[in-house]
């Protein structure tokens, strides 16, 4: 440790903060404008030069959430007995439809949202579980041709998988599984197992086979052993896994585009869809962008420990 | 009461022939070491015998009952790995009572259990600690905690003291043995120091490329080495080994060594013709068996001290015979300075004979 800095260390410290701070920014920039754009007033999410101090409303995730339709000329609204949500939507010359019965008419995304966290958060469990059991299978049996078999594993991730889109499309008819999530999580699954099994080797082959050793001699069976020793040990790895699991299950967009329409449509194939229809609404866009970013942000916060804990904070002398 | 008999243990790990038909019966409450040289088979055939490792045939008894078709939970062995493997997601005490919870022991005994286990071996202050937060040696007393907490039959230990500290290894081995005279347990440990083999062992196993070289207590094993292996591995500075010619002369057997020779008790001579010793002889002798003087006295030949190397209680110094070297133990200071010129000979109670060929011991001994 320097105990006294010089004059020079000082200004190379000084400068480094700066950078630091100029790439925060740059990084933080696209977020910022997505957050901002969710909060603003439909007139000021497209002005020139751009607006940066502005009154925040959330009216952009009342329209997100609902059906509207444009106020025709003259239509008179009952304003006084709305609700606060609704007076929002009066003030953007639009009204909420209503069904027959007078229930307000929610908009795709709400189902397009949950549709994103079934099929993630399924598929990520599946390749996870998958992915780890396998890789302790290859990490501490001796298998044969345990090379080819692993090169084989991810070899399915060498091809881009919109090669195979097509096909993969023709099958999912012919078997029933277009626009099912079933069909998306066995798509993400397949996606994530091979990549999950290589993550979670790597992380098994760090966990000393000793651990497992002294539980066989203490009395526990191999599969006890597993679930007591070997996976409390890989809960690092096991969360690294699952958050990058869920990443690409959560940001996946071509296959999704293909392979639903309605039913099982997630997310991403939605929000921009939603560009295309008439004039767009780019606070609602940012709307329904800066909610699809936040499970991810809370899952990745909520492992941050487990990410970022050493892998060997145990008792085995090297 | 629990007896160990290897019989006919054979393994392989693919082309390479790691243990070769060893047999051996560890007592009730022996205390048996495994010594031998890095990839000579010992911890092979002790994990074998904890059933962390298959054999390839023979039999493993554990009182008379054949154990190597069991799993090692089934097998009622405890066994301390050279890196403590203690679970590092547990505490001190979750460490200690994982073995009694696995066969469902009641929360009041695993509690008391552990604590008294925790006493005898000095760690009940560290209950509540992570293994991680130890020092080598509260690692090393958890790990042979956890392996007592059971009352195993037997106990396995694969070079537990290894990775400590010279100092530590000491204050350990005296503990280890404590633990062995309070416990009883047989034991089996598995270690490459001759140090801790002699201090700890009722019998050392003298292993290397698979095979038993020796079986025996520490001081037969020191003063009567089966063969050259065993010689040359036991004993610090290493047994002078020297090829040699045995001829009479002047009523004496005179043992040639290069230029040098040396003149024994004449029994050597029909000892050697009643073992019908093969022609090419290896002489060894401690360095303690070559007596050096000062002064020249009868029997005793001129060397000139090359390298000393004082050990504080005694020197190692080496001594020229020509071109021959033998390597001499003498008090502290005995000859001050190399170059200076001495006189030796060799105790014929010292002196081990072995066949060059096979290096087998012919078990010649003299005087006494």
């Amino acid at each position: 440790m320097a105990v006294v800095s010089s004059r020079g260390q000082r200004i190379g410290n000084l400068l480094a903060i700066a950078a630091v701070i100029v790439v925060t920014f740059i990084m933080l920039a696209p977020i910022y404008w997505i957050v901002s754009t969710s909060f603003k007033p439909r007139n000021l999410a497209t002005t020139n030069p751009p607006t940066i101090l502005f009154e925040p409303e959330v009216s952009p995730f009342v329209k997100l959430f609902t059906k509207r339709v444009q106020l025709k000329p003259k239509e008179v609204v009952d304003y006084e007995n709305a609700p606060w949500f609704e007076r929002l939507v009066f003030d953007g010359g639009e009204r909420i439809t209503r069904s027959g019965k007078g229930e307000i008419q929610l908009s795709g995304y709400p189902d397009r949202f949950i549709n994103s966290l079934i099929v993630a958060i399924t598929s990520t469990l599946l390749a996870v579980s998958m992915g780890t059991i396998t890789a302790y299978g290859f990490s501490r049996f001796k298998v044969k041709g345990e090379a080819d078999l692993l090169f084989f594993v991810l070899s399915t991730r060498m091809l881009p998988p919109i090669v195979v889109a097509i096909p993969m499309f023709l099958m999912y008819r012919a078997a029933g599984l277009n626009d099912s999530h079933l069909g998306l999580i066995i798509l993400y699954t397949a996606f994530n197992v091979s990549f999950a099994v290589w993550l979670m080797k790597g992380f098994i082959d760090e966990i000393p086979k000793e651990y497992e050793e002294a539980a066989l001699v203490d009395g526990y069976t191999r599969i006890q052993a597993f679930f007591k020793i070997v996976l409390p040990e890989a809960a690092t790895g096991i969360a690294a896994t699952a958050v990058f699991c869920f990443i690409t299950a959560w940001n996946e967009y071509a296959f999704a585009l293909i392979m639903t329409n309605r039913r099982a449509q997630t997310a991403p194939p939605f929000i921009p869809s939603q560009i295309g229809s008439g004039l767009p609404d780019w606070t609602v866009i940012a709307a329904g962008t800066f909610l699809f970013l936040l499970p991810v942000a809370i899952f990745t916060f909520l492992l941050r420990n487990h990410l970022l804990r050493g892998m060997s904070f145990g008792a085995i002398r090297k | 009461m629990a007896e160990i008999e290897l019989r006919h243990i054979e393994k392989h790990f693919g082309p390479v022939h790691v243990i070769k038909d060893v047999n051996l019966t560890v007592k009730d409450k022996e205390f048996v070491v495994f010594l031998g040289p890095s990839g000579c088979g010992k911890t092979t055939t002790l994990r074998a015998i904890a059933g962390l490792e298959e054999i390839d045939s023979g039999d493993i008894l554990l009182d008379g009952k054949p154990i190597q078709g069991l799993r090692a939970a089934d097998r009622d062995i405890a066994f301390v790995f050279q890196n403590y493997a203690l679970y590092p997601h547990f505490t001190v005490f979750e460490n200690l009572a994982f073995p009694l919870r696995a066969v469902g022991t009641a929360k009041d005994v695993v509690d008391r259990t552990v604590r008294s286990v925790g006493k005898s071996l000095g760690i009940l202050h560290l209950l509540n600690a992570r293994p991680s937060a130890l020092s080598g040696g509260d690692m090393q007393r958890v790990a042979i905690g956890r392996a007592l907490v059971r009352r195993p039959k037997a106990l396995l230990l694969d070079e537990p003291i290894g990775s400590l500290d010279a100092k530590l290894r000491e204050t350990m081995r005296i503990e280890l043995k404590r633990l062995h005279y309070e416990n009883g347990s047989t034991s089996i440990y598995v270690t490459h120091d001759q140090v801790e083999a002699m201090s700890l062992a009722d019998r050392i196993v003298v292993m290397n490329d698979g095979v038993l070289q020796q079986v025996g207590t520490p001081t037969e094993v020191y003063l009567y080495p089966a063969n050259l292996f065993v010689a040359q591995f036991i004993g610090s500075p290493v047994m002078n080994i020297a090829a040699t010619k045995v001829s009479e002369a002047d009523g004496n057997a005179r043992i040639a060594l290069d230029d040098a020779s040396f003149d024994l008790p004449r029994e050597l001579l029909g000892m050697l013709e009643q073992k019908q010793a093969a022609p090419d002889l290896s002489l060894g002798v401690r360095p303690e068996g070559v007596i050096v003087s000062r002064d020249d006295k009868p029997g005793y030949r001129p060397a000139e001290a090359h390298i000393i190397q004082p050990f504080g209680g005694f020197d190692i110094v080496d001594l020229k015979f020509g071109e021959k070297t033998l390597r001499a133990r003498t008090s502290s200071g005995y000859v001050d300075k190399p170059g200076a010129t001495v006189f030796a000979r060799i105790d014929p109670a010292q002196a081990h004979f072995f066949d060059t060929r096979s290096g087998a011991s012919l078990g010649i001994r003299l005087g006494n």
